[in-house]
């Protein structure tokens, strides 16, 4: 239990010295209250961070236009999870998906997604993206929400090794994520800018099991 | 890219890099930020350990390429990929191409790739009008210039924001204000319209995981996910040197890369993309995926006893962040494609070698790329090989060839320089320096004053000054180096003097030369050679306890080239080992072997700055024992900025490119006269005469020597 918690504090340092959210709940239930908390507060002028309210060529801008309302999606929830998390969802008036994200490119505000495993030592989590909607939610989201159970973070790498072979040899084609805080870039001066192409905020949900 | 033909070119190009102010202060500051993040991100780690089993793992890939590579195609088309192999640039681009035409693609976004710059892929599928995005912030900026990368981490890296706030509002057609986040807003809505039109999508990889089919990607911005996933077609091109076994060696390279690239223990976004995943966008919603790998003389290169390291190179990029003459001069000077120490290299052996005439000649050998390597390969090392071969090649230049001859005869040598001090008398003025310099070095030499030649020579003054010693505990046999033998022997005697103090017994083998590291330079394999076997032939060591010299790029060049020049001649094998085991820099002789501490001097408090020399704290690891032996002497040490940074010398380096000497000569000084210290001291004559010569042109206050000569003044 306690080498629990010492991995769990490590992971919370480390992905929190780069920039991710990390935050403590008790269960799935929870998970889903925070989520659409951080979707409420998320002012409708926030969405703008990513770059709407930039002036753009006009291509761009078209693009820009054909996101209105606030968007969630939850491709790799399971059928249950799915439909509590819906429910909830339109309770509070965002609209909730799990497919077409290809209709979303624009950006959607919020992606949540269960991860498989998490890396201590960096920071990372590891997340079986080989279904395209589940990619496609944690790159084009704004806000991208991790739910991690405390007992599948991993000291390092090497740890997790057998268990990252497992999701990318099974014979069938795979893509698979480390995810290690919000999209960065440092090509302007070297000065840190985050949310260049994926999230611009990457917030870890450890549960307990 | 650097295009320049000839030298004079090149280093008029140079001349422009000095003069761009932003690029020198951008450089400047990437410089000193750096070393203090990479530090940051090892630490705790056992980072020697973490490299040797990178470049352990690479090496075997490195000779198991072929096998590696079938393996990796079986197990790709397995997954519903087509592996291609390319044997050259040229072949590669037009696979890529001709998949473009056969799929209909029209539009294409790539995430970074070195391995298509090396190839000019966007030129080749420009050419045949397709439309070419290149997605990762720094590269879609130099793409709109229309200019090569100048980092291999940070293409745009000499650019200022005002710069990119013009190019952007440029290509938005609409005023941008010049601020980096907002900046970097524009950039992602740009590009998401296109991640969202685009046909193909072209990726490189950082690793191609044999066991299973899988390549892996290592970014920051997030962008080759999208390029991999939205697009109904998927091109990597890779190198054949990204060919791992398993997942566990691409895990050990994956500790290093980013760690060294940016100081980073991961990057935001790795990816491990296996087989043809599913893909909305096409027909049967599977994504065509190909995957180019490209040979363009790696397989060859793997085979080559020496230069098969070169595989190990993870591109990382540090070697140029370390570099001094990259940060003086920036990457479009350093490198044809690839950039830094590596790009030297890979020019020579990627782009042939009318590219890599002169850039090769642009490294002043100061081992600091070598130092920090992500696969510890000997760069420095390369780059003086390669001058060999290209001056086996294309003939030497007439001086090289000369040096060459002159110091294969030591005899003639050194009556050649006793000559020397009568040829200068009409220039020194009656001064320890040169007061007009020779015609052939007015124009850009004047940086700093030239040291005059001694009147006597330390050889010709040994037999009287030896000190006679009885019972003595170690025997010790000095090697003095040209410049402390012929220019200052008074630093040799004040050695002669620390050491008589504690009754070492001291002998001068008269047959020494030159230790040839000038002739290396120069790419004269042979007197390289010669000049070597020489002082080993003239020391016997075995007689001794140490070897001992007062001159850091002797000592490291005796110690570390020594075995490598001579590895060829069996008759040398046991002689060379043993010489070398014994050599030992002065330092490390007074600190470690002797012992000697605050009791042995009486000190008067003089502020003393330090200069740790190339191949002294990087050559030879001696960090610690000069700065405790200025402290134990009684003076105060004063710690400067980057007192491990190349003062410029480099022998021949300061010879043919004075325009750099003179920058990292200046930095230099400045850093040790803010300390306000009165003195400076070194290991290494080669760095004395430049820093004091740069000192008297400047008129400082602070005097510079030898550690030796600080320690002897102070002996109780
Ligand atoms: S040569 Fe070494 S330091 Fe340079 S890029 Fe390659 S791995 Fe990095
Ligand atoms: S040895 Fe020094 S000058 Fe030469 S490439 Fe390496 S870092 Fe640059």
């Amino acid at each position: 239990m306690s080498a629990t918690n010492d991995l769990a504090r490590l992971m919370r340092e480390k992905a929190e010295a780069v920039g991710a959210t990390v935050v403590e709940l008790k269960n799935l239930k929870e998970a889903f209250a925070y989520a659409l908390d951080v979707c409420d507060k998320k002012e409708a002028c926030q969405l703008l961070v990513s770059g709407c309210e930039e002036k753009l060529s006009d291509k761009a801008e078209a693009l820009c236009e054909t996101k209105q309302e606030k968007v969630v999606a939850a491709p790799n929830l399971s059928e249950d999870e799915y439909a509590a998390f819906s429910a909830l969802c339109a309770e509070r008036g965002v609209k909730c998906i799990r497919e077409g994200l290809r209709g979303h490119l624009a950006g959607i505000d919020i992606g949540v997604a269960h991860a498989d495993m998490a890396i201590a030592e960096t920071g990372t989590c590891v997340i079986d993206s080989t279904s395209e909607e589940l990619r496609l939610s944690s790159m084009i989201s704004e806000i991208h929400m991790a739910i991690l159970p405390k007992s599948r973070i991993k000291a390092t790498a090497f740890d997790a090794e057998r268990e990252v072979n497992a999701l990318i040899n099974t014979g069938t084609p795979r893509y698979t994520a480390f995810i290690t805080g919000p999209s960065r870039t440092a090509d302007i001066e070297r000065v840190l800018a985050i949310g260049v192409h994926g999230p611009l905020e990457l917030h870890i949900l450890m549960l307990e099991d | 890219m650097q295009t320049a033909k000839t030298l004079k070119e090149y280093r008029k190009e140079l001349r422009e890099s000095l003069d761009n102010e932003f690029l020198r202060e951008a450089m400047d500051k990437f410089a000193t930020a750096y070393p203090v993040s990479r530090a940051n991100a090892f630490r705790g780690l056992d980072e020697k350990a973490m490299i040797a089993e990178v470049a352990d793992a690479k090496d075997a890939a490195a000779k198991n390429m072929d096998a590696l590579y079938a393996q990796f195609k079986a197990e790709a088309e397995k997954r519903g990929v087509k592996v291609h192999m390319a044997k050259d640039a040229a072949e590669a681009n037009e696979i890529i191409a001709r998949i473009a035409k056969n799929s209909n693609c029209k539009k294409i976004v790539k995430s970074k790739s070195m391995t298509a710059e090396e190839t000019l892929l966007n030129h080749r599928l420009e050419d045949d009008g397709l439309e070419v995005i290149e997605t990762d912030l720094g590269e879609w900026i130099i793409q709109l210039r229309h200019e090569g990368p100048t980092h291999m981490v940070m293409p745009a890296i000499h650019l200022s924001r005002y710069q990119v706030a013009d190019l952007f509002s440029e290509v938005t057609k609409q005023k941008q204000e010049v601020d980096i986040q907002r900046l970097v807003k524009v950039a992602r809505r740009e590009l998401r319209q296109h991640f969202a039109t685009a046909d193909m999508g072209i990726s490189g990889a950082n690793f191609a995981i044999a066991e299973s089919g899988t390549i892996g990607l290592v970014t920051n911005e997030g962008n080759a996910r999208l390029v991999t996933t939205l697009p109904r077609v998927h091109v990597a091109l890779c190198g054949l040197d990204k060919l791992t076994p398993s997942l566990n060696d691409a895990l050990k390279s994956l500790r290093v890369l980013p760690r060294n690239a940016t100081g980073q223990a991961i990057t935001s976004y790795v990816t491990w993309i296996t087989g043809a995943n599913e893909c909305k966008a096409a027909a049967d919603e599977k994504k065509e995926m190909h995957i180019v790998f490209l040979d363009n003389g790696r397989r060859a290169l793997a085979q080559d006893p020496l230069f098969s390291q070169v595989m190990r190179c993870v591109r990382c990029g540090a070697c140029a962040n370390v570099c001094p003459v990259y940060r003086l001069v920036g990457g479009h000077k350093m490198g044809h494609i690839y950039i830094g120490a590596i790009g030297l290299i890979l020019t020579y052996f990627f782009h042939g070698k009318d590219k890599a005439r002169n850039l090769v000649q642009n490294c002043i050998n100061c081992e600091s790329c070598k130092s920090i390597c992500a696969g510890g390969i000997d760069l420095p090392r390369l780059i003086k090989e390669i001058r060999a071969r290209l001056s086996e090649e294309d003939g030497a230049p007439v001086e090289a060839t000369l040096l060459g001859k002159v110091l294969k005869n030591r005899k003639l040598f050194h009556t050649l320089l006793r000559f020397g001090k009568f040829a200068q008398k009409p220039v020194t003025g009656g001064t320890p320096y040169l007061r007009h310099l020779p015609q052939m070095f007015m124009k850009d030499h004047g940086f700093r004053a030239l040291p005059a030649i001694a009147d006597k020579a330390f050889r010709d003054e040994w037999e009287t000054i030896r000190p006679r010693v009885s019972n003595a505990k170690l025997r010790v046999a000095l090697f003095s180096g040209c410049v402390q033998d012929f220019v200052y022997p008074e630093q040799m005697k004040a050695a002669v003097k620390v050491l008589a103090s504690r009754g070492v017994e001291m002998d001068f083998p008269m047959d020494q030369s030159c230790c040839g590291l000038p002739v290396q330079m120069m790419a004269e394999r042979q007197a390289t050679i010669d000049v070597a076997r020489q002082n080993v032939m003239a020391f016997d060591a075995a007689k001794y306890d140490y070897i001992l010299t007062l001159c850091a790029s002797c000592a490291s060049h005796l110690k570390e080239g020594y075995p490598n020049i001579l590895a060829g001649q069996q008759d040398m094998a046991g002689k060379v080992k043993l010489f070398s085991s014994k050599i030992i820099d002065f330092s490390s002789f007074v600190h470690d072997v002797l012992g000697m501490t605050a009791d042995d001097f009486k000190g008067k408090g003089e502020k003393v700055a330090y200069h740790s020399s190339c191949h002294l704290c990087r050559g030879l690891g001696v960090v610690e024992q000069p700065r405790a032996l200025i402290a134990s002497s009684g003076s105060e040490y004063c710690p400067a900025q980057e007192e491990a940074v190349c003062c410029g010398f480099g022998g021949t380096f300061s010879m043919k490119f004075p325009e750099l000497s003179k920058e990292l000569l200046d930095k230099k000084l400045n850093n040790a006269e803010a300390t306000g210290a009165t003195r400076m001291v070194a290991d290494c004559p080669g760095c004395i005469m430049q820093i004091r010569g740069g000192a008297e042109k400047r008129g400082s206050r602070m005097r510079v020597g030898h550690i030796a000569e600080l320690l002897a003044e102070n002996l109780k």
